[in-house]
């Protein structure tokens, strides 16, 4: 009897765990239970995400990240911060123990098809190239046969370099490290010639980590195709529908000249159908993603919209132009899906 | 046990009842259990696990092991380019990991004897020394010592471009130390065998030697016969094989030195932060183990005439060995474990390479299955000698 009693509990107990399944919205409803969002973001790449000298995280995906709370919860505030290097990411965002993870992580097939992502979206179209001391006297990378590479292990940037260095049949020794700040220490260190990473990076390292940047060049080659984006774990669609019109609200409200300043003024008084969807005037949008219908006023007036996110971030960081990053209207690659 | 309910005559079969009773079939019974419920639980996790993953679309297996890698090592023992496959990258890590224990714990045991004597030497100066070097090291936490080593390194010598050349050949950079090597010929795996052949016959040398003082009491000369044997047998094998001269002499070449040996900063700062943390505990176990013989027993030696010397050879230290090699075996698998560390600064040991499969693969959970299971392996082979060792030199008891 008692023998049953236990067998047939234990059995019970296995099958109520097995059946918590996460269903639709769970991430979404999970957000609104416990009040904040849980971002996973770079450890420290100044412009796109680190903190600041008052410990607030600011950047371009840390903006992102900013815009989803905004939109779900309506304080773009409501964010915690996991700090992840760039081979903990995948895991971190897989075990659940971040909601979306925005960290400069570059979209390719097996992320998206194997490793169980989705990217909702690319919030800055970027390219591999290469930094070395002036010093050096190198002009070009076909001219670094030989050479000691630093990289961070279990990127894209990894992958890249390997294959750009067969390809010209020259050889290199690289020297992995997985935090960001030990790899660069490193590399100021003159223990290797050449640090490798995204365009922006390398940017964002020589203007402030290099002690002098102008002893410090970027070689003119770019190497790869680094489309930069947030992503959000496979299976809960709801959720990565949120994510992702989330960031194309930043990029429509920029098409339609909204900004964080006259917003306001224009929920009042925009005639305009696609800004009165945009803000909530017209009803529809919200609703139909599950959420508040000033989703996208909110965004607009906590966060900004895309270009004031890019001005203010990496432009005003790193001296970066907007290049691929420029709206399709004036000849670069961002370009907002309709909101209807 | 008897087994009444076969005995012919009963005027009562047992129902089920009396069986739930019975003292020895309940014991069966809740091992039973027992063993059900772990295996229950194991079935669930597993299970579960599989279930979610599956769930979220990210593959599992091990099939990943037969794709191509298409990173680069820095530090292969054997054969590794991009094009390799997940397992021979797994393989060379692996290699690496071996290489930094093995050289680890040989360094650590020398180094730590020399400290564990020395905290006992009556010098005051050499005893306090050891004490400093002892209680400095032993209480910084491992990961930090790596970095200030790693750290150093770089700092301390210069760029190849100006290297430092303290012997003909041997240049010290802050990319690594570079040592002339002899140029890859097959005398040298002729002495590889020359060698071994070498060890095995001075084996039987040995044990020969020892039966015959156990008979007559003569002693043999072992040292300089087994020294006579090996360089002999060696340098006859190099003779044989042509006697190559020709040597990869580093020197600098485009951006770094070409040729010879590198020993890279990340394998110097590895070896050296963990040789120099384990050694100040082996020489706490050496100092434990010295201190644990009585002094009766070097006042024994004294009066049955046996040297100083000999004394601690024959004497004291098989008895202190006693007391050590159970300690000596933890700090023997804590370099082991340790070692996994390296990945904090660059260097590509086992971690490092998972780490990095894990990452372009996605497959986490298969990547820490099979590094946990080779430490595992490691450690379990480390402790089985160990354990060997123990027992030979355990006091036999009559």
């Amino acid at each position: 009897m008692k023998i049953q009693t236990i067998l047939a509990a234990g059995a019970m107990t296995v099958a109520a765990v097995a059946a918590q399944n996460a269903h639709a919205g769970a991430v979404l409803d999970g957000i609104k239970a416990k009040g904040f969002v849980q971002c996973g973001v770079n450890t420290g790449l100044p412009g796109f995400s680190a903190a600041n000298a008052e410990g607030k995280w600011e950047g371009i995906d840390v903006d992102v990240c900013r815009a989803i709370a905004a939109a779900v919860l309506g304080d773009a505030n409501s964010v915690q911060y996991t700090p992840l290097t760039a081979a903990q990411r995948f895991t971190a965002l897989q075990s659940g123990e971040i909601d979306i993870l925005s960290r400069n992580t570059t979209a390719t097939t097996t992320r998206d098809a194997k490793l169980g992502l989705t990217f909702a979206g690319i919030n800055y179209y970027d390219g591999q190239g290469f930094l070395v001391p002036k010093k050096l006297g190198v002009s070009s990378a076909t001219e670094l046969d030989g050479a000691t590479v630093c990289v961070e292990p279990g990127t894209t940037t990894e992958l890249n370099l390997a294959d750009y260095f067969r390809a010209k049949g020259m050889s290199f020794e690289p020297v992995v490290i997985e935090n960001i700040n030990e790899a660069t220490a490193a590399f100021f260190s003159g223990r290797c010639d050449v640090y490798t990473t995204d365009a922006s990076g390398l940017a964002s390292i020589r203007t402030t980590m290099a002690e002098n940047p102008d002893d410090y060049a970027i070689l003119p080659e770019i190497i790869s195709k680094e489309p930069l984006g947030p992503v959000v774990a496979q299976g809960d669609e709801q959720w990565s529908d949120v994510a992702r019109w989330s960031f194309l609200a930043m990029v429509e409200a920029e098409e339609f000249g909204v900004t964080s300043e006259n917003v306001d003024k224009m929920k009042a008084e925009s005639k305009n159908p696609g800004i009165q969807r945009l803000l909530g005037t017209s009803p529809g949008m919200g609703e139909a993603l599950g959420l508040d219908e000033a989703w996208a006023y909110n965004i607009i007036k906590q966060v900004g919209n895309y270009g004031e996110s890019y001005e203010k971030n990496v432009t005003a960081k790193l001296g970066l132009e907007r290049g691929l990053n420029a709206l399709w209207t004036d000849g670069g690659l961002q370009y907002a899906w309709p909101i209807r | 046990m008897s087994k009444p309910q076969n005995v012919p005559g009963d005027v009562r079969s047992k129902s089920l009842v009396d069986y739930l009773n019975d003292e020895n079939v309940r014991a069966v019974l809740y091992q039973i259990i027992a063993i059900g419920l772990v295996i229950l639980a194991g079935w669930y996790l597993v299970s579960n696990t599989l279930y979610n993953l599956e769930k979220q679309n990210i593959s599992t297996g091990y099939g990943f092991l037969d794709l191509e890698a298409s990173f680069e090592i820095s530090e292969t023992m054997i054969d590794y380019s991009a094009q390799s496959d997940y397992a021979t990258a797994l393989l060379v890590g692996l290699l690496n990991t071996v290489k930094v224990a093995v050289l680890g714990i040989i360094l650590c045991t020398i180094i730590g004897t020399i400290f564990g004597v020395a905290r006992l030497s009556s010098n005051w100066l050499v005893r306090k020394l050891a004490t400093v070097y002892v209680e400095t090291f032993r209480n910084i936490p491992v990961l930090l010592q790596l970095f200030f080593w790693y750290a150093l390194i770089p700092a301390a010598f210069p760029h190849p471009r100006n290297a430092f050349e303290p012997l003909p050949g041997v240049l010290l950079t802050s990319r690594g130390t570079y040592l002339p090597v002899p140029v890859a010929d097959n005398a040298y795996t002729l002495m590889g065998i020359a060698a071994i052949i070498a060890l095995v016959a001075i084996y039987f040398i040995k044990k020969w030697a020892t039966k015959r003082q156990d008979a007559t009491g003569q002693p043999f000369p072992i040292l300089i016969t087994s020294i006579g044997i090996f360089v002999g047998l060696v340098l006859l094998a190099y003779l044989i094989g042509g006697a190559p001269t020709e040597m990869s002499i580093p020197a600098l070449k485009g951006f770094n030195i070409q040729g010879g040996y590198n020993i890279s900063p990340e394998f110097m700062a590895v070896l050296i932060g963990l040789t120099v943390y384990t050694s100040t505990y082996v020489a706490e176990v050496v100092r434990s183990g010295i201190q644990a013989v009585s002094s009766g027993q070097w006042e024994a030696a004294d009066s049955l005439g046996i040297k100083r010397s000999v004394a601690l050879r024959k004497v004291i230290l098989p008895q202190s060995m006693r007391v050590a090699i159970p300690p000596l075996t933890n700090q023997y698998l804590n370099l082991t474990k340790n070692s996994s560390l390296a990945v904090a600064v660059g260097y590509p040991d086992l971690v490092s390479v998972s780490n990095t499969t894990m990452n372009q693969t996605g497959q986490a959970i298969e990547a820490i299955s099979i590094f946990m299971s080779v430490y595992l392996g490691l450690s379990l082979l480390t402790s089985l000698f160990m354990n060997w060792f123990n027992k030979k030199m355990a006091l036999v008891e009559r």
